[in-house]
């Protein structure tokens, strides 16, 4: 039998790590919950960052590097980031070939934008819905690869957990198939978990449903440590709204547009006035906390809410059509207004997770032959995302993790067809037998309920502003979630398409990862990138830059930490003033 | 203003079983969307009756009418569930799988055939590899606007329910995957393939299936030109199958 992958995840990542698999004439199967088209991937809007040096600017690989690195505050592993910005022009060309409609210049060239915390015009974009048409792109190009019998796909099926054989060895996974509910143990050679962010553990964001984090959360709880978790970007231009946060693109102040809220009856541009340097475009950390300040300690939000104006009626409609589009009707859509005519008013929203499954330089987990890539991955941000690195992360590491993959496939001693059935068949009764128990869940909490005021908890007190006496109610909160999960009533034991069943399943793992997540950040007393704590006002690179690893213990996380490698840009002062 | 939404849900719990109609009000809250009001309905899954039910299942990911998931036919017209605004929305609502394709419980439906049909007509780019060959051909930003119009296709299904001359006994393709066949082909690259794709779609189930009924971009959330690029490819296979002829 052919050696094979089973990549879990149909977004960005995922995709790009089953064609570069393939590629390699090694079978793949994709497990993914949606059809790849519905990935959380295509929410992604203002583009891709290259340092492709077309509008002389003499942007270059360094200054990419540079940007990023002092845009994370510092805290990535600084030979990664290295290799992922001098691989963006070649991959934003791949996806060029691949027919990817990316905006144009008169000469027919890919046209580039201007993104938050640079300076040079370094992002590629394909209207304002770039994830949406580099996803349909890697779609299209591994249906290529499903007609050639190559890939085969798996939709509609959930990740349950690694297979770990008695050496310690990852030779597969369990999954449950949404409509049967079967649960099944499927082997690989090598699997790579692909499985996108974790904002339904903040309740609203601007992420989709499907974004639990629980495949995270299940290799957590199988002893994979969790990295940097307290490290949650919130963007800060999102259209409040009640059952989800809707992302408003960095792209429309790229663009032009500027943020603004009445000071003294008249509009006050108070990011323009802070910080002259880079104005609209500071990284998201710094607009969203400038935000937070204006409306929840001056009191200057617009009608009295938590909102301010994010305005872009100053520009020419047309000119915010072509490259604006897929926002614009986005708010149109949901708001009834038009941004070309009438502001915007926007909130800060939990948005990426900079940390996430942690993984050594090839994306390969403590586990040997279990990876991770894209944003469930800790490895390219640091303490904070730059704008338009995430589609670039996502896709580099897919990139590299396909044929790292591969290479580990080689120097297999043995393949996962010779581990004995009883590892596979022990594996899927564990999960057999926790989904009888929810099953069997007939109490008097309401899971959505529950999983409601875990949101509530996360937004509120491990948000864009931390304090140490939050966190810790925070994290006795969560526990009593904790208790209260076990006297959940499934209020559905139906056997078919039962969706409140995986959902419960998925609301533990969401739980044990709020937990790494919230005491992670009430250990880190300091403030750097996205995690701000006012009684620790400044970076403490003496005893803080370093990499937080979260391990699952039964009565809660465990923490080391590791020393993060900055041998090629040392640490200096971040500032955008 | 109203106290409760009045919603009336068509639900089914399995292929097998037949279809039947439950009631529900849920308590009003204003810019509520039908995919939050569902998601009230799970928090207390009680129907209009008082009575206790199962929570219903229905398919959804991005809530920003992005992802396509939540296709249903609300009200009668087919759309995004998280797009359609409770405030602009005579009540009852009435909520109802797509007709089109089988049901797999309640509002989720299999739309499978979807994806199939792209890869029938070779919906991609033929590229060799993903490696770094260096940029691809220049596009003229005109030509790049129309094909990009075409590629926000979100395969969701809202031109299959619309289409007279698609159902579960057709072979019609159906109208979008023919959009992708002119957007495939008017890209340098793409074109390579251009004369396969055209042979894909000139026989059974083909662009000669298409009635003309024009329900396609009505229905269209993204309003994409269907027609338009429907009768496009109409004159381009015509002008293939005359070359075929003569090279024959």
């Amino acid at each position: 039998m052919a050696r094979k992958v089973i990549v879990v995840g149909g977004g960005l990542a995922g995709l790009m790590a089953a064609i570069k698999t393939a590629e390699a004439g090694v079978d793949v199967d994709i497990f993914s919950l949606v059809p790849f088209k519905r990935s959380h991937s295509l929410c992604a809007q203002g583009g891709i960052n290259a340092a492709l040096n077309t509008k002389g600017e003499n942007d270059s690989i360094q200054q990419h590097f540079e940007d990023t690195i002092v845009g994370g505050d510092f805290l990535a592993n600084q030979p990664p980031v290295k290799g992922l910005v001098e691989a963006a022009p070649g991959l934003i060309y791949a996806f060029d070939r691949m027919g990817v409609m990316f905006n144009r210049t008169p000469e027919g060239l890919i046209d580039l934008r201007l993104f938050g915390g640079v300076k040079n015009r370094r992002t590629a974009f394909a209207g304002a819905t770039t994830g949406q048409q580099l996803l349909y792109a890697l779609d299209e190009q591994v249906r290529k690869w499903i007609a050639a019998g190559k890939i085969r796909e798996f939709i509609g099926w959930e990740f349950l957990s690694a297979v770990i054989d008695d050496e310690g060895i990852c030779r597969g996974i369990t999954a449950q198939d949404l409509n049967s509910m079967e649960i099944h143990s499927f082997r690989a050679d090598a699997v790579v978990l692909a499985t996108g962010g974790e904002g339904m553990i903040y309740g609203k964001s601007t992420n989709s449903v499907i974004c639990t984090g629980s495949a995270a959360g299940a290799v957590y709880r199988q002893g994979v440590p969790y990295a940097n978790g307290e490290f949650v970007q919130f963007h800060p231009t999102a259209m409040p709204g009640d059952d989800k946060l809707r992302l408003m693109s960095e792209a429309s102040r790229g663009e032009g547009g500027r943020i603004w809220t009445y000071k003294d009856g008249k509009p006050w541009y108070f990011l323009e006035e802070w910080y002259p340097a880079y104005g609209n475009l500071v990284p998201r950390d710094i607009a969203s906390r400038a935000i937070y300040k204006v409306c929840v300690e001056m009191g200057l939000g617009i009608d009295g809410k938590n909102q301010v104006y994010l305005d872009l009626t100053h520009k020419d409609p047309e000119f915010l059509e072509v490259r604006l589009g897929g926002i614009l009707e986005i708010y149109r859509n949901f708001y009834g207004e038009d941004p070309a005519k009438v502001p915007m008013k926007i909130f800060p929203a939990p948005h990426y997770f900079m940390g996430g499954i942690y993984t050594d330089w090839n994306h390969m987990t403590p586990i040997p032959g279990l990876y991770a890539a894209g944003e469930c991955d800790y490895m390219y941000h640091g303490a904070n995302r730059l704008g338009a690195n995430s589609l670039l992360s996502a896709a580099y590491s897919g990139y590299i993790c396909g044929p790292n993959m591969v290479k580990y496939i080689k120097g297999l001693k043995k393949s996962a067809d010779d581990v004995s059935g009883r590892v596979f068949d022990q594996e899927k009764k564990r999960q057999v037998d926790i989904f009888e128990a929810i099953y069997r869940m007939d109490g008097t909490e309401n899971p959505y309920t529950i999983h409601e005021e875990l949101g509530e908890t996360m937004i509120t007190h491990v948000g864009v502003v931390r304090y140490n006496d939050n966190l810790k109610m925070a994290d006795e909160k969560i526990q009593g979630l904790m208790e209260r999960y076990k006297r959940i009533n499934i209020n559905d034991t139906g056997r078919w398409a039962n969706d409140v069943v995986p959902f419960v399943n998925q609301l533990w793992n969401m739980l044990e990862l709020a937990r790494a997540i919230t005491l992670g950040a009430l250990n880190r007393n300091e403030s750097r990138g996205s995690h701000y704590k006012p009684e620790y006002p400044e970076r403490d690179d003496d005893n803080w830059l370093k990499t937080t690893k979260a391990y699952w213990t039964d009565s809660g996380p465990r923490f080391e930490y590791e020393e993060v490698d900055t041998s090629l840009l040392p640490p200096r002062a971040r500032k955008y003033d | 203003m109203p106290e409760f939404i009045h919603l009336k849900i068509k639900r089914q719990n399995n292929p097998n079983e037949a279809p039947y109609w439950e009631e529900f009000k849920v308590p009003y809250k204003p810019n509520m969307n039908v995919v939050s009001v569902l998601m009230e309905i799970r928090k207390n899954p009680v129907n209009a009756q008082g009575k206790k039910t199962a929570p219903v299942t229905w398919d959804c990911s991005c809530l920003e009418e992005v992802c396509g998931a939540c296709t249903m036919i609300i009200n009668g017209n087919v759309r995004q569930a998280c797009s359609a605004l409770i405030d602009k929305l005579p009540q009852p609502i009435t909520l109802q799988p797509l007709s089109k394709f089988p049901v797999v419980r309640d509002l989720k439906v299999d739309r499978n055939v979807l994806f199939e049909h792209l890869k029938k007509v070779k919906a991609w780019v033929n590229i060799d590899g993903t490696f770094d060959l260096g940029p691809g051909p220049r596009v003229p930003e005109k030509e790049r606007r129309w094909m990009y119009e075409i590629s926000r296709c979100m395969t969701c299904g809202c031109c299959y329910e619309a289409c007279p001359n698609f159902n579960a006994k057709s072979s019609f393709i159906g109208p979008a995957p023919l959009a992708q066949v002119l957007r495939f082909n008017h890209h340098p690259t793409g074109a390579m393939d251009k004369e396969e794709r055209l042979n894909l779609i000139m026989g059974d189930g083909g662009i000669t299936d298409c009635g003309n009924a024009q329900n396609c971009i009505e229905a269209c959330p993204k309003r994409i030109p269907l027609t338009t690029a429907i009768a496009k490819l109409n004159r381009e296979t015509i002008v293939h199958s005359i070359r075929r002829w003569f090279a024959s």
